[in-house]
């Protein structure tokens, strides 16, 4: 008996659909989301140890066989990001308490959270083709609402770019699906790693897996479909960008990993090949928007567009050390993109403004917020016992035992150009001499420093406990370099 | 409103179902706002239906999770034969029981994109 798999996905819709009912007792909602998102943390733990001492688990809804009904599958990886994806909902929500203004509170806030939770634990969980698309579509409705939520001017200009792209790249999708399914007659995800094996990895099925590229590239932001994120990213609430950033791209970047990790790999050195020249792309592009701005949440902003590169790389190497530092980097980086986002969201609260010219010396009164940036820049950059570091070091090992060692030191310069990024954050918003005194500041941290400390402290403890995560890693990995696992864990021949 | 409980319950057996079924009450709540105003309208009906969508998804759902009871996989649906006082014998499925959340969510979300277009200056 299985529903275990089901209740990560489950609970935040019935807790979505039951904050419905309360919209106006805001107290109610704060209560019922925090503990429903507390409770999925500890499934997520449950989960992620049944599937380590168990193999991989799966879920047949309705007692459909496996090809011919949905297929819910939880193997190490994505279990490992359901977690994460759990642990960064839970900060944003204790974020969202004191940083949400009451108006917004009052319009289906939290439902929206929950139902954005739903999206993006299916499309990990899910292992049905049309399934991960619909799970998309739950995601991406909820952040259509998320984004335009509260509707400032500037809220409503990007959402109809936001829209307009995401209908597109659905659309895509779903053409996309439709040319696979003319193809092998499939959709189930194990079913269609089996089918193209057999037959063999021939023109049609390489064209449809760089279509698969273009679209999920599309809600991943590689280059050179990155260009509508800076500016949707920036309109919405801190605790609501900080749930997108750590979230939305990074779906994206799993389902390309998993497609050309268990479909398409039978001519890697075409498929892979493009994907690692888009990521140096993509890195490049990122760590140029990065040095270039002077506002602080565009230089985050443009480190996620970075880091999606980083992590891609390490998938196109496809070997051992380069999936194993994908993996790694993944998780690392959603936990340190929410805590950044966050850092950036009470830097906005206290100064009214993302403008970096326009404050200094806010170390002054703010030491802890002010030690937690300069400690999360040197974990993103990659420094050695911090979070970041184990990541990129097996991604540039992978790079190298490809002999392609002009993607690795791109992927090493870019280190240096991200943390010049942050750091700039630091020395211009915390040191030079003072611009606010206390009197004159724009509202408190109280309640805000909490949840940036507890994603901090786990992405500290992921970096000096890597011991104890590698295991669970290292069957990730296993899992995505021998399609066969899967395809036999859930066709059970 | 007659022929949209037909297609409701017609659902099984033959064209038809949830989502039609719901799409041709609302049309006939529609028709009504035409008839009338949305002042008329909303004291024949006094219904919230945003309220009515939460419910409706929280039956689909509990159907689901009502497996999770006997044992069996989430959303396997079962059958039964019930002495109802009126009917007598019937064949009832829980497959109708999710789609009535269906019919539901769909009545409630059309009414509220109407509603609140129609009462907005």
């Amino acid at each position: 008996m299985n529903n275990f798999i089901i209740l990560p996905v489950i609970l935040p819709l019935i807790t979505g659909i039951l904050l419905v009912f309360f919209t106006k007792q805001i107290k109610v909602q704060k209560w019922i989301s925090s503990l429903a998102s507390l409770v999925t943390i500890v499934i997520a733990i449950a989960l992620v140890q049944r599937v380590y001492e168990n193999g991989i688990q799966t879920l047949e809804l309705g007692s459909w066989k496996a090809p011919f009904g949905i297929v819910l599958v939880a193997d190490m990886y994505s279990s490992l990001l359901v977690l994460t994806t759990n642990i960064i909902v839970f900060a944003c929500l204790l974020f969202a308490f004191r940083s949400i203004e009451l108006e917004r509170e009052r319009y289906f806030f939290y439902p929206g959270v929950m139902f954005l939770l739903t999206g993006v634990s299916g499309a990990f969980l899910t292992g049905d083709i049309f399934n991960l698309f619909v799970f998309f579509e739950v995601m991406l409705m909820a952040s259509y609402f998320l984004i335009v939520h509260g509707n400032t001017k500037i809220q409503l200009r990007e959402s109809i770019k936001y829209i307009l792209v995401n209908v597109i790249s659905s659309a895509l999708f779903v053409i996309s699906v439709a040319f696979l399914y003319a193809v092998t007659g499939t959709l189930n995800m194990a079913d269609l790693s089996a089918r193209v094996s057999e037959f063999g990895q021939s023109g049609i099925l390489s064209v449809i897996s760089i279509l698969f590229l273009i679209v999920f590239g599309l809600k991943g932001a590689i280059f050179p479909l990155y260009f509508w994120l800076p500016g949707s990213y920036q309109a919405p609430p801190s605790a609501i960008t900080a749930l997108f950033g750590a979230l939305l791209t990074k779906v994206g970047v799993y389902s390309i990993t998993r497609i050309f990790t268990l479909i398409f790999v039978h001519d890697p050195t075409f498929t892979h090949g493009i994907i690692a020249w888009l990521s140096a792309l993509t890195i490049i592009a990122g760590v140029i928007g990065a040095i270039a701005y002077s506002d602080i949440r565009k230089i985050i902003i443009y480190n996620i567009i970075t880091a999606v590169g980083v992590i891609l790389f390490g998938v196109a190497s496809f070997n051992e050390a380069g999936i194993e530092g994908s993996v790694y980097y993944l998780i690392h980086d959603m936990l340190i993109k929410g805590t950044l986002f966050l850092i950036v969201g009470a830097i906005i609260v206290i100064t009214g403004t993302s403008d970096l010219r326009k404050m200094g010396g806010l170390i002054k009164n703010h030491p802890s917020l002010g030690w937690m940036l300069f400690i999360s820049a040197a974990a993103l950059a990659g420094v050695p016992p911090l979070s970041g570091f184990v990541g990129k070091l097996k991604i540039i090992q992978g790079g190298f035992q490809n002999g392609e060692y002009v993607i690795a030191m791109v992927v090493l310069l870019s280190s240096l150009l991200v943390l010049y990024s942050v750091m700039k954050i630091f020395m211009n918003g915390f040191w030079r001499e003072q611009v606010l005194s206390k009197e004159e500041e724009k509202g408190s941290t109280k309640g805000l420093l909490f949840p940036i400390a507890f994603l901090l402290s786990l992405s500290i403890l992921y970096g000096f406990g890597i011991e104890m995560v590698s295991p669970y890693v290292s069957q990730a990995a296993e899992t995505l370099l021998d399609p066969s696992i899967y395809i036999e864990a859930v066709l059970k021949e | 409103m007659t022929f949209s409980l037909y297609l409701f319950f017609a659902g099984h057996n033959a064209p038809g179902g949830g989502f039609i079924g719901g799409l041709m009450t609302s049309a006939a709540i529609v028709l009504l706002l035409i008839a009338y105003d949305v002042k008329t309208v909303k004291n024949i009906l006094p219904v919230n239906y945003l309220k009515m969508t939460a419910v409706g998804l929280l039956i689909a759902v509990m159907t689901g999770v009502g497996s999770f009871l006997f044992g069996v996989p989430f959303l396997t649906h079962t059958f039964g034969h019930f002495h109802l006082p009126v009917l007598g014998e019937t064949e009832l499925a829980t497959a109708v029981l999710f789609d009535l959340g269906v019919y539901l969510v769909v009545i409630g979300v059309t009414m509220t994109i109407i509603q609140t277009i129609g009462e907005t200056e």
